[in-house]
């Protein structure tokens, strides 16, 4: 499928090894704004990699990446989240001892402006940009059904809520992509029903482009507009969901069946 | 509008000023000098458990060399009164008077001495909080070694104000009197001083927390990794919190220096120095201001309390530690303002 | 050149001090990834044991000539007590946060480091006095090398150090236990799904670190035979130094420790001779630095990267 408009995130050639090991091969997608797109393949198979090296976390050998025409390559992961690219964990990493509000509000501080003296001595630009975070924050807490719990400690939050915070989390960075790692783990079928709504509504609402990693080929087939596979760093397959499905390296390369089925 | 955030700006350390001109005058006549050096001790501790606190408790980093900041504060804070007060005043008796002169060299000298404390915590801070936990604590360590044998060798302490007149600012900042300590500096600390610093340092600490920055360093604390990803650029906010902890730590230093009955030698500020100040954090609570400033409460009081049995004071807190992290790590408020804890709210 | 062979011998002699010490720093960070603070301490209390058994056993009165076996039995009963308080202080104040974040159990190893200098220096232990250990090795000169004299005290110290390194060096890369071990330092939770009884290792690991701080405690009593308080600045100085050497060697890795400890030590007392003897402090500081900001993982050493 050609693209009339230059990508969202054009990502180009990117490889990566790690000691002799070659854990992403070549690696190209182009996301366009508004975006669904899904990241798949059998565990090991360099996904999260991926999303490490284009948050920063690692720097490719070689390859380009590019967001909205800012060129990513070698900045750290905080200019990455500033220039509109966030991102959730396979392994939940929120702030655990903070409130469910903080672990949100953190996630604004990167648009804030009021610096050091302004915060010290309560000058007006810092109360108004408290409050509009704060604002901001609990919004987006209520849009992700996790308002009445604003004040609890994030720890003490059920597994499927704090997935849900995450989410909320990388929203409140008001970002131009997010990258979504394995979001549906550990759900049952109701809660990646529920999760799929609110995949969509991500892009609907929030206007923002979706790279989802995940291992629920219900899920993955049901909401996105195209799909790449990877095994052993090497991008196998891409495509519409449907044809992918029907791929026959596909199918090998996870030994004859999709784990799951909607 | 104006004058009403002008008013919640400064209403805290208008009340702290107050608390601390309150305590001065009662310090004269209502309090007995014994109590008196107390509540100063108190008050330089309560200092160096909050400022710490700012590293250790807030971005979770591990320093164990605070003492050294306290040292450089107090060091550079001695230069300025003792040998200014020389060229100013031709003695180094403490200039009567409040707010007068010799005050205001006094406070001049701490100033500096915050700002050079400042400095020295950048210059081992920005390489060293790339590195992983446990090696910057060797590193805060090593600083304060390092710090300690570079004091040693310095020159004695000028004892006329021809000597010190003569001498160019090179000699002035070596004569630190080596091992044996800069000895003879005027009793400037007093009450006020103490208090109006342990305000401010008080003021700081909160606001910093309940505020965006704030919580962008605590978010260091609980998940660098997530911090980072979230935007939050966790290098120069944990440099930050390293030089203003630093800074306060040489405020401390200058009004240990300048206090009745402490003697200001490269021994008393090591890392014993720095241990009691980590102790006093974690006890209190790593994160929790409150809980430091309790700490600090305590922990000055208890070698009171313990005179009859001060050869256990050490083997009796080392004890505390171990069993405070086995049994509740967070020590006793954790993250929590002694406000926000879940008994108050009933 | 006599001077230089002096300050190698020296070099060698120190260092193999440093590397002892450094071992036990080095095989708890493999095993558990945390500095044991409160490492240092047992060698210095290998010191004060070897000087009480030396009084109990009736050395310590002037013009009494200890045998020969004497300093070997000494030095035996030393590091199997310190083994045994390495075992005990794994049990009680380690083992119970072999879960919690690493800062806490770095905390918790202050602790022990602060009890065992506190509790030391009281007057039921070792009292508040120093005392001068009594020398088990006659001050003999058992030759001369291009001018410089070979001390008894120094041959058998380094001897003995080396002896004991090499026994490690045999343990760890020729036994099973060993292989247990490394294994154990490679991956903990691996090494368990193979069968291995990690708790039992890591036991075995904080008995062998101490023992040979203590065997390091009882030659240095030998070669500088006034012994300070255990809370005294030069102990927890030596301590540090021999830190030092572990890091700069590679944290974690055995080889490194050794390589480490003669690094350290010929740098300090190289600076010392031909430099300024009073920045020997300095040297070695200013190394763990430069290795630190240059390459932290040490020359030995491997870097772990945590998992995103």
């Amino acid at each position: 499928m050609a693209q009339a408009v230059s990508a969202l995130l054009s990502i180009q050639h990117v490889s990566i090894s790690f000691g002799g090991l070659k854990a992403v091969s070549d690696f190209s997608l182009e996301l366009p704004e508004h975006g669904l797109y899904g990241l798949i393949g059998p565990n090991g198979a360099g996904k999260t990699t991926v999303f490490n090296v284009l948050t920063g976390v690692y720097r490719p050998d070689t390859g380009t990446i590019r967001l909205a025409g800012q060129d990513l390559i070698g900045l750290k992961p905080h200019r990455i989240a500033w220039f509109g690219m966030s991102r959730t964990f396979q392994n939940i990493r929120l702030f655990p001892d903070l409130s469910v509000l903080d672990n949100v509000r953190i996630a604004c501080h990167l648009r804030a402006k009021a610096g050091f003296v302004s915060t010290m001595l309560r000058l007006r630009s810092h109360r108004e940009e408290e409050r509009i975070i704060e604002e901001k924050s609990r919004r987006l807490l209520a849009l992700f059904d996790l308002a009445e719990r604003a004040g609890e400690e994030a720890r003490s939050l059920p597994y499927g809520d704090q997935r849900r915070l995450e989410i909320a989390r990388a929203l409140a960075t008001e970002p131009k992509v997010v990258l979504l790692d394995e979001p549906a783990a550990g759900m049952n079928p109701k809660e990646t029903h529920a999760l799929a709504a609110l995949i969509r509504r991500l892009r609907t609402e929030f206007g923002v482009a979706i790279l989802l990693i995940e291992h629920d080929m219900g899920l993955v087939m049901e909401i996105c507009d195209h799909v790449t596979v990877l095994d052993y760093g090497v991008t196998i397959a891409s495509g519409e969901p449907a044809a992918i499905q029907r791929d026959p390296r596909v199918i090998e390369a996870y030994l004859g069946e999709p784990t799951e089925v909607a | 509008m104006m004058a009403r955030s002008f008013l919640g700006a400064v209403a805290p350390l208008a009340v702290g000023f107050a608390l601390a001109v309150a305590l001065h005058l009662a310090a004269g006549s209502l309090i007995a000098p014994f109590y008196v050096k107390l509540l100063m001790d108190i008050g330089i501790n309560v200092i160096l458990a909050v400022s710490l606190n700012l590293v250790n408790g807030f971005t979770g980093q591990f320093s164990i060399g605070h003492a050294g900041f306290m040292a450089v504060g107090g060091y550079a804070a001695g230069v300025i009164t003792y040998y200014g007060s020389f060229l100013l005043f031709g003695n180094t008796h403490v200039a009567e008077g409040w707010l007068t002169g010799g005050d205001l060299l006094f406070v001049g000298g701490c100033l500096f001495g915050a700002v050079l404390a400042a400095l020295a915590g950048f210059v081992v801070g920005l390489p060293s909080l790339r590195l992983r936990g446990d090696y910057l604590a060797i590193v805060t360590l090593g600083f304060g070694e390092i710090l300690r044998v570079l004091l040693q060798r310095t020159g004695d302490v000028l004892q006329t104000a021809e000597q010190v007149e003569k001498a160019g600012v090179g000699t002035l900042a070596t004569s630190l009197g080596g091992s044996l300590g800069f000895s003879g500096l005027p009793y400037y600390t007093d009450l006020f001083w103490v208090y109006v610093f342990v305000t401010i340092t008080l003021v700081v600490a909160l606001r910093l927390k309940f505020s965006s920055l704030g919580r962008a360093f605590l978010s260091i604390r609980e998940n660098e990794i997530a911090a980072e990803a979230v935007g939050v650029n966790t290098t120069r906010l944990k440099v930050r919190a390293f030089v203003l902890a630093a800074g306060f730590a040489g405020i401390a230093g200058g009004l240990f220096a300048h206090e009745i009955g402490t003697s200001l030698n490269p021994r008393e500020l090591g890392f014993q120095k720095s241990f009691d100040v980590v102790i006093m954090v974690v006890l209190g609570g790593m994160g929790s201001v409150s809980g430091a400033v309790l700490a600090a409460i305590v922990l000055t009081l208890l070698p009171e309390a313990l005179r009859g049995f001060s050869e256990f004071r050490m083997p009796i807190y080392a004890l505390a530690l171990i069993l405070m992290m086995i049994l509740r790590p967070q020590g006793l408020l954790g993250l929590r303002e002694i406000w926000e804890m879940k008994w108050l709210k009933r | 050149m006599t001077k230089f062979l002096q300050t190698l011998m020296d070099g060698v002699a120190v260092g193999s001090l440093y590397a002892l010490i450094a071992l036990g720093y080095t095989m708890v960070y493999g095993t558990l990834q945390f500095i044991n603070f409160a490492h240092s301490d047992v060698f210095v209390l290998g010191a004060w044991v070897s000087y009480t058994l030396a009084v109990v056993l009736g050395y310590a009165a002037s013009g009494s000539h200890p045998p020969l076996w004497a300093g070997l039995l000494i030095l035996v009963a030393a590091m199997a007590t310190c083994g045994a308080v390495g075992f005990t202080i794994e049990r009680l104040a380690y083992r119970p946060l072999r879960q919690a974040p690493r800062l806490n159990v770095l905390i918790t190893a202050i602790g022990v480091s602060l009890l065992l200098q506190n509790v030391g220096q009281l007057k039921w232990f070792f009292g508040t006095q120093p005392q001068r250990m009594p020398s088990l090795i006659e001050d003999r000169v058992l030759g001369t090398v291009a001018g410089v004299s070979m001390h008894a005290v120094d041959v058998i110290g380094a001897g003995t150090a080396i002896a004991l390194m090499l026994v490690l060096e045999w343990l760890i890369f020729r036994t099973r236990l060993g292989r247990a071990m490394r294994a154990v330092s490679h991956d903990t939770a691996v090494a368990s799904l193979m069968g291995i009884n990690v708790d039992a290792v890591i036991s075995f690991t904080f008995v062998l670190g101490s023992s040979l701080a203590a065997a390091a405690g009882f030659l240095y009593a030998m070669k500088y035979p006034g012994l300070n308080q255990p809370a005294h600045a030069t102990w927890v100085l030596l301590g540090l130094k021999a830190f030092v050497a572990a890091v700069i060697g590679g944290i974690g890795n055995v080889r490194g420790a050794m390589l480490g400890g003669f690094l350290i030590a010929l740098i300090e007392l190289f600076g010392a001779a031909y430099l300024s003897p009073h920045l020997r402090d300095i040297y070695v500081f200013s190394i763990l630095i430069i290795v630190l900001l240059v390459r932290p993982a040490g020359i030995l050493g491997t870097s772990v990267a945590e998992k995103v």
